[in-house]
This record gives structure tokens, C-alpha cells and sequence, in this order.
């Protein structure tokens, strides 16, 4: 069993998706590979070929952060939010709207801690149709096709 | 199906009923059922420890999401998967997972980086940044190395 393995998408309801995976690291790692701009700009690009020229994290109940991602044929795209809570290595609650998409997300992340691993938490809610498409913007030029394995692969993984 | 949604913050509208449907496991395994090809009622009650009407319920939810119709077929009515209304939505989670999974495949390698930064040097809280910059080094030479390699 691969870590890649531990990755998990389920639908709790119809305006969330939880994702959960499992990380060789400890939470501290993670968390400021989830925090800090300098480490944000090297994972949190989505489908190859993006990159994230403007990463502004204040990290603090209050505070706000920036994300700016650009691809050298697919133009740029950004997302702003609010930290609702922050409990350091533990848990964030914050909001993210996507740019040119109304509505927002409500996110929550947990990290714990198993042994030497990291779990990873991710329960994202939507609170308009909007707001989720603007969620895999950046990963719409990969044109998925829908057939019917797939549709029996996505009911089986929501499981 | 709403209690995890009420727990995080209000109850907020229903998005789209295609979401909705995929979102009850009753309602997941009857589509299910019915990629393997029609079914009766009584065919799709069968697997499942509830009753019948609690099925029918299921199927008209299903209905008027237009994941499913019905048709009689002899002295049976059948119900049909109608995949079509399902494919945005499976196309959307399908988006979702390959964002994340691409995300994650660059989080393992740069924690690798990050533990191994921590290793070498003298720790604390900035142990990272820097692990991450020499990480980028050892990739500039690996890029090196394969140049040299193929100059060979």
C-alpha cells in the first residue's frame, strides 16, 4: 500500500467533498507545507503546467490569503479567502472564492497525527453550484470523458 | 443526508439534484445495480435490507434527478439507467480527484525534501524553507546529470 493509496474523495452530503490522505511526514511538516507561501508555490498548483506566481498567507483568525496561479497557454486565475479559525498544526477553517465564479466554500482542514504519518483532512462545502465549478477551474483543459467504467469507478470511490 | 451539512453551518440549498442523488449510498448501489443493465423493483429491493416502498422512494428521487425511467416491460415495470444527467457531475468529482491527487503527489516529494532538509541541518521552525531550496539544488543537478548522461 502506497501513500497514494490512503487518497480518499467522498460526498458527505450534496454540497461537500471530503478528501482525505495520508503524508510520510509530521503534522508540523505539514502544516507549514500548507502555510507557508515559499512551500505553498511548490505543491498547491493543480494540473501540471500551472504555476503560482502570487501566494499571500495571514495566517490568523481575521486574516485573509491570495492565491495566484498562471499557465503559460490556459492565462491566469486566482482565489481569495478568510481565515475563520486557526488551531496551529491541528486545524484551519476558512473560506475561498474563486475568481469569476459567485458564491464561495467553506474549508475545513485536520491534520493527525498516526504513528509516523499525517492525515489530512479536507471537507470542502459549497455553498453554490457556481462556487464548485470554480473549484476545478484550473483543471478543466484536461477535457475528462465520461463512459460508463468511470461512472461505476466514481460510485465505487464514493463510497 | 443533511446531517452533515447542518453540523458545519446552517442548511444550505441543494446545489443540483444529480449531486443530491449521488450523495445517499442507497441511492449510489442502485445506480450501480442498474449499470449492469434493467431491473425491476422487486429486483432492486432484493440486495437491500429495506422495504420496498422505502426503495420506491428512492427510485422516484432518482426519477426526478433523471438518473433513472421507467418503462413496462411484459407485465413488469422496468427501471433504466440514464447515465447522461450523471456525467457532469461525474466529470466534476473526476476534475476534483486528479487536482488533488496531482497536488499531493508534489506534497509527498516536497515533505521528503523537507524531512530530509531537517535531517542535514539544525532544525527549527525554518528548516523547511531552507530544505526546499536545497532540494531545488539537488534537482538542478539531477538535471545535470541526465544531460551529461545523454552527451555520452
Amino acid at each position: 500500500m502506497t501513500l497514494a493509496d490512503t487518497f480518499t474523495v467522498t460526498q458527505p452530503s450534496d454540497t461537500e467533498v471530503l478528501i482525505s490522505r495520508e503524508f510520510d511526514a509530521p503534522a508540523r511538516l505539514v502544516w507549514d507545507a500548507y502555510t507557508k507561501p515559499e512551500l505553498v508555490k511548490q505543491w498547491l498548483l493543480g494540473p501540471d503546467g500551472w504555476d503560482m506566481p502570487v501566494c499571500n498567507i495571514d495566517l490568523r483568525e481575521g486574516g485573509t490569503y491570495e492565491y495566484r496561479w498562471s499557465h503559460p497557454t490556459e492565462g491566469s486565475f486566482g482565489s481569495t479567502g478568510e481565515f475563520l479559525e486557526v488551531e496551529p498544526v491541528t486545524k484551519i477553517v476558512s473560506t475561498e472564492r474563486m475568481e469569476g465564479f459567485d458564491g464561495q466554500s467553506h474549508v475545513v482542514i485536520t491534520l493527525r497525527e498516526q504513528g509516523e504519518h499525517t492525515v489530512f483532512d479536507m471537507l470542502q462545502r459549497f455553498d453554490s453550484k457556481e462556487a464548485r465549478d470554480g473549484a476545478v477551474a484550473t483543471g478543466m483543459a484536461d477535457g475528462v470523458a465520461t463512459s460508463y467504467d468511470r461512472l461505476e469507478g466514481v460510485l465505487a470511490t464514493l463510497k | 443526508m443533511t446531517v452533515a451539512t447542518t453540523a458545519l453551518r446552517g442548511t444550505p440549498p441543494d446545489l443540483d439534484d444529480t449531486f443530491a442523488a449521488l450523495a445517499d449510498p442507497t441511492r449510489r448501489a442502485i445506480l450501480e445495480r442498474l449499470m449492469e443493465g434493467e431491473a425491476s423493483v422487486a429486483e432492486l429491493t432484493e440486495p437491500f435490507d429495506i422495504s420496498q416502498p422505502a426503495i420506491s422512494k428512492h427510485l422516484k428521487y432518482l426519477e426526478r434527478a433523471g438518473l433513472v425511467s421507467r418503462h413496462r416491460d411484459a407485465q413488469r415495470r422496468m427501471c433504466r439507467l440514464e447515465a447522461a444527467p450523471m456525467a457532469e457531475a461525474v466529470a466534476w468529482l473526476e476534475q476534483y480527484r486528479r487536482y488533488w491527487e496531482a497536488n499531493f503527489r508534489r506534497l509527498d516529494a516536497l515533505l521528503d525534501r523537507m524531512k530530509a532538509g531537517e535531517a542535514a541541518g539544525a532544525g527549527g521552525p525554518s528548516t523547511g524553507v531552507a530544505a526546499a531550496g536545497d532540494a531545488s539544488d539537488v534537482a538542478d543537478r539531477d538535471g545535470h546529470g541526465r544531460l551529461d548522461g545523454s552527451d555520452e
